[in-house]
C-alpha cells in the first residue's frame, strides 16, 4: 500500500487509484466489486462441498441395502446439505450479484454502507466453519432436517449450540446485506432514475431486501427460543412444560416460506434481464413483473402453513392456505407468460445465458406445477414427506435458483473480468447441466409417487431403478460443474478481450454497460444523468 | 446531493431498516402468544379437550342391546389356529364387557404376533372404545404355544340407533421380530 504514494499526495485522493495491494484488499475490503466477488467465490465453494454431500447421499441411494455410510451420518449429510446449500451456497451468490451489479445499474458509486458490507461478507466464513465444525464434535452434525424440529433437534450433541450460533450468524448476515441494498437503492440512484425505471434485477433484490428483514429476525427467533429450551429452562416448544413443539413449525415455516421467496425472487430479475438481451426485444410487460414480483412477495407471508398440512388444523385453515397457495400461480403465471411474450416474434440467439434462461423459463415453471399438486390438501396427505416434495423444490431450486446464476455469471462475467470466457465449454456446460439435472431430478417425481419416504438411507427394492438412473443424474451433474469452475477462473486469467456492450445483440440496455469491461475499480463516481 | 445529506439520508434509513429487523425479532416471539390466542378463538388443540376426548364414563343404558360379533383371521393358512372364544355376545351400551380368543402358534419356531382390529359398519368405529386390548402390544409366543387373548371394551352410548350389530374382527399378523 505505501509505494503507490510517492507522487503527489495532495491530489492523488481524489484520483482512480487502484485496489490495495496483498490479503489487505480482501480482509478490509470495502469496495463493492472487491466484496461482491468474494461472496460469489465463497459461494461456489460452498455450491462444491454441500454439492460433496449430495453425492454422499446420493452414492448411498444408488442401491438398496446400506452400503457406504451409517443412518446417522446419512442424515447428517441430508441436512447439512440443506443448510449449505440454502444459506452458504444461494443466498450469498445473490448477494454477491447485488454487490457487483446494484451499484453498477442504479449508477452509484458503491454500496451504501461499505463497511457494514465487509462484515456481513467476513461473517460467513466464520457461520460456515463453525456448521461444519458440528461434523467433528461428539454427537455429530445436526441430523434432524435443515428445518430443526424440536424435540429431534433438542437431541444434538455437542453441535446444538454451534449449530444455533452458525444460523444466527448466517441470519446476521443477510439482514446487514439486505439493509445495505435497500440504502444503496432508495439513496443512490443516478438523478432522474425513478422508481419504475430501475432494471429489473434491482426491483426484485429490493423487494428480496424487504422480505429478508422481515423474515430472517424470526428465525433468529425461533433457534434462540430453541437454544434457551436446551439451555436455560424455558419450555417454548416443550410439552412437559407447557409449550408445544407444532408452534416451532409454525414460526420455522413462517420464516421458511418467505425464504423460499427470497431465494427465486432475484432469479426472475436475472432472467428478466437475460432473455430482452437475447431476444433483441424489450422485456414485455416491465410494470406487470414489478407487480407480479411484489404479489408473491406479500402471499409469502401468508401461505406458510401448508408445509404442515399433516400437522393437523382446522378445515378452514386448510382451506385458507389451499387457496392462498394456489393463488400464487397467478403472479408466478404473469411472469411465464411476459418471458414468453418477450422472446415471441424476437430475433433469439442462443449464447450460454440465454440457453441458461430459458432451460430456467422450462424447467422452472415444471416445479411450480408440482407445487401446485402439493398445494391440494388431499394430495398432500399423499406426498407430504416423500420424494415428490423433494423432486418439486429441487427443480425450482437447481434448475431454478442454480440456473439463474449460472446464466447470470455468464451473462456478466465479460462485464466483471474483461475477458470472453470460452464459449464452447460454456455451451457444453450447459447441455450438461440439463440434461444431467433432469436425469437427477426427473425420476424422483416417480419415487415419491410409488410412495418413496425422503431422508431414508435405505429403500425397498421396489425403488432401485429409478434411484440408480437419479444416482447417475447426481454425479454427471456433479462433475459437469467443476467445467463451471473452470470456465469462470480460466476466464479471470485470461481471454479475448470483450467490449464494453459484450453482446453484439446491440440491447443489453442499463448503465453497467455504458462503463468498460472490466469497469474501473471506482465507478460512476460521478453520477450519470438517467432520461 | 451533496456528500454529507448522502451520508445524512443513508444513516436515518439505516436506522429505520435496523428498528425494522428488531421488529421482525420482537415478532418472532410475539408469535409466542399469539399462537396460544389462535389455538383458544379456534379451540383447536385445547389440552382441557384433548384430555375429556381421552378419557370415557357413560351411563349403562340396559333398554338397549347391541349384539357384537367375533370374528378372526390369519393372513396365511396354517400358522396360527387362532379363534374366538364365542361367536357373538349381547352387550348393553355404557358397560364395560370382556372377549376372549383363543390362540396357538402351529410352526415350530417362536414368533411375536402383531393383531389387527378392524370394526364395521365403519361409522361405529369411533363408538368402540377398546379399555384393554392384546392388539395394543407385540405378542410373543414360543414355538407351539397356546394363548387365552383378552379385550375388554365399552359400546359408547351415544352410537348412532340405527346400528345394532357391531363386528370385531383381528388378523393375526407375524410382526417384526424383537429379538
Amino acid at each position: 500500500m505505501a509505494h503507490a504514494h510517492t507522487h503527489d499526495a495532495a491530489h492523488d485522493h481524489h484520483d482512480d487509484h487502484g485496489p490495495a495491494k496483498g490479503i489487505g484488499r480482501w480482509l478490509f475490503a470495502t469496495n463493492h466489486k472487491d466484496i461482491g466477488t468474494m461472496y460469489m467465490l465463497f459461494s461456489l465453494l460452498m455450491f462444491f462441498i454441500g454439492g460433496a454431500m449430495a453425492l454422499v447421499i446420493r452414492a448411498e441411494l444408488f442401491q438398496p441395502g446400506m452400503q457406504l455410510v451409517d443412518p446417522m451420518f446419512f442424515n447428517q449429510m441430508t441436512t447439512m446439505h440443506a443448510l449449505i446449500m440454502i444459506f452458504g451456497a444461494v443466498m450469498p451468490a445473490f448477494v454477491g450479484l447485488a454487490n457487483w451489479m446494484i451499484p453498477l445499474q442504479v449508477g452509484a458509486p458503491d454500496m451504501a454502507l461499505p463497511r457494514m458490507n465487509n462484515f456481513s461478507f467476513w461473517i460467513l466464513p466464520f457461520a460456515f466453519t463453525m456448521l461444519l465444525g458440528t461434523l467433528f464434535v461428539p454427537g455429530g452434525g445436526p441430523a434432524g432436517g435443515w428445518t430443526m424440529y424440536p424435540p429431534l433437534s433438542q437431541q444434538l450433541g455437542d453441535g446444538f449450540p454451534m449449530l444455533i450460533f452458525a444460523v444466527h450468524l448466517m441470519g446476521a448476515s443477510s439482514i446487514m446485506g439486505a439493509i445495505n441494498v435497500i440504502v444503496t437503492i432508495m439513496n443512490m440512484r443516478a438523478p432522474g432514475m425513478s422508481l419504475l425505471k430501475m432494471p429489473i434485477f434491482v426491483w426484485t433484490w429490493l423487494i428480496t431486501a424487504y422480505l429478508l428483514i422481515a423474515v430472517m429476525p424470526v428465525l433468529a427467533g425461533a433457534v434462540t427460543m430453541l437454544l434457551t429450551d436446551h439451555y436455560f429452562g424455558t419450555t417454548f416448544f416443550e410439552a412437559a412444560g407447557g409449550g408445544d413443539p407444532v408452534m416451532f413449525q409454525h414460526i420455522f415455516w413462517f420464516f421458511g416460506h418467505p425464504e423460499v421467496y427470497i431465494m427465486i425472487l432475484p432469479a426472475f430479475g436475472i432472467v428478466s434481464e437475460i432473455i430482452p438481451t437475447f431476444s433483441r426485444k424489450p422485456l414485455f410487460g416491465y410494470d406487470a413483473m414489478v407487480y407480479a414480483t411484489a404479489s408473491i412477495a406479500f402471499l409469502s407471508f401468508i401461505v406458510w402453513a401448508h408445509h404442515m398440512f399433516t400437522v393437523g388444523m382446522p378445515l378452514a385453515g386448510q382451506m385458507f392456505f389451499m387457496l392462498a397457495t394456489m393463488l400464487i400461480a397467478v403472479p408466478t403465471g404473469v411472469k411465464v407468460f411476459n418471458w414468453t411474450a418477450t422472446m415471441f416474434k424476437g430475433s433469439i440467439s442462443f449464447e450460454p445465458p440465454m440457453l441458461f434462461a430459458i432451460s430456467f423459463l422450462f424447467l422452472f415453471t415444471i416445479g411450480g406445477f408440482s407445487g401446485l399438486m402439493l398445494a391440494i390438501v388431499p394430495a398432500d396427505f399423499q406426498y407430504h414427506d416423500t420424494y415428490f416434495v423433494v423432486a418439486h423444490f429441487h427443480y425450482v431450486l437447481v434448475p431454478g435458483a442454480v440456473f439463474s446464476l449460472m446464466a447470470a455469471a455468464y451473462y456478466w462475467l465479460p462485464k466483471w473480468t474483461g475477458h470472453m470466457y470460452n464459449m464452447k465449454l460454456a455451451k457444453a456446460h450447459f447441455w450438461l447441466s440439463t440434461i444431467f439435472v433432469n436425469v437427477l431430478f426427473f425420476p424422483q417425481h416417480f419415487l415419491g409417487l410409488a410412495g418413496m419416504p425422503r431422508r431414508i438411507p435405505d429403500y425397498s427394492t421396489q425403488f432401485a431403478d429409478w434411484n440408480m438412473i437419479s444416482s447417475i443424474g447426481a454425479f454427471g451433474f456433479g462433475l459437469s460443474q467443476l467445467l463451471f469452475a473452470y470456465i469462470v477462473f480460466a476466464c479471470i486469467r485470461g481471454g479475448e478481450k470483450a467490449t464494453d456492450k459484450v453482446w453484439d445483440s446491440g440491447r443489453p440496455h442499463g448503465l453497467e454497460w455504458t462503463l468498460s469491461s472490466p469497469p474501473p475499480y471506482h465507478s460512476f463516481e460521478t453520477a450519470p444523468e438517467v432520461k | 446531493m451533496s456528500d454529507l445529506e448522502q451520508k445524512k439520508a443513508n444513516r436515518s434509513l439505516t436506522r429505520q431498516l435496523w428498528i425494522f429487523a428488531a421488529g421482525s425479532f420482537a415478532f418472532g416471539f410475539a408469535l409466542v402468544p399469539l399462537y396460544d390466542v389462535i389455538c383458544d378463538v379456534t379451540g383447536y388443540g385445547d389440552r382441557t379437550k384433548l384430555v375429556e376426548a381421552s378419557s370415557f364414563t357413560a351411563e349403562e343404558d340396559k333398554n338397549r342391546t347391541i349384539t357384537i360379533e367375533l370374528l378372526s383371521d390369519s393372513p396365511q393358512v396354517g400358522d396360527w389356529e387362532f379363534r374366538p372364544e364365542q361367536g357373538s355376545l349381547q352387550v348393553h351400551p355404557g358397560r364395560l364387557y370382556e372377549a376372549k380368543f383363543y390362540a396357538r402358534n402351529m410352526r415350530t419356531q417362536a414368533v411375536v404376533a402383531q393383531a389387527i382390529p378392524s370394526i364395521a359398519p365403519l361409522q361405529a368405529t369411533k363408538y368402540f372404545h377398546k379399555t384393554e386390548c392384546f392388539c395394543f402390544t407385540p405378542q410373543p409366543f414360543d414355538a407351539q404355544q397356546e394363548r387365552e387373548l383378552t379385550v375388554r371394551f365399552i359400546v359408547d352410548p351415544k352410537l348412532p340407533q340405527n346400528i345394532d350389530r357391531l363386528t370385531l374382527s383381528y388378523v393375526m399378523y407375524d410382526g417384526k421380530s424383537t429379538s
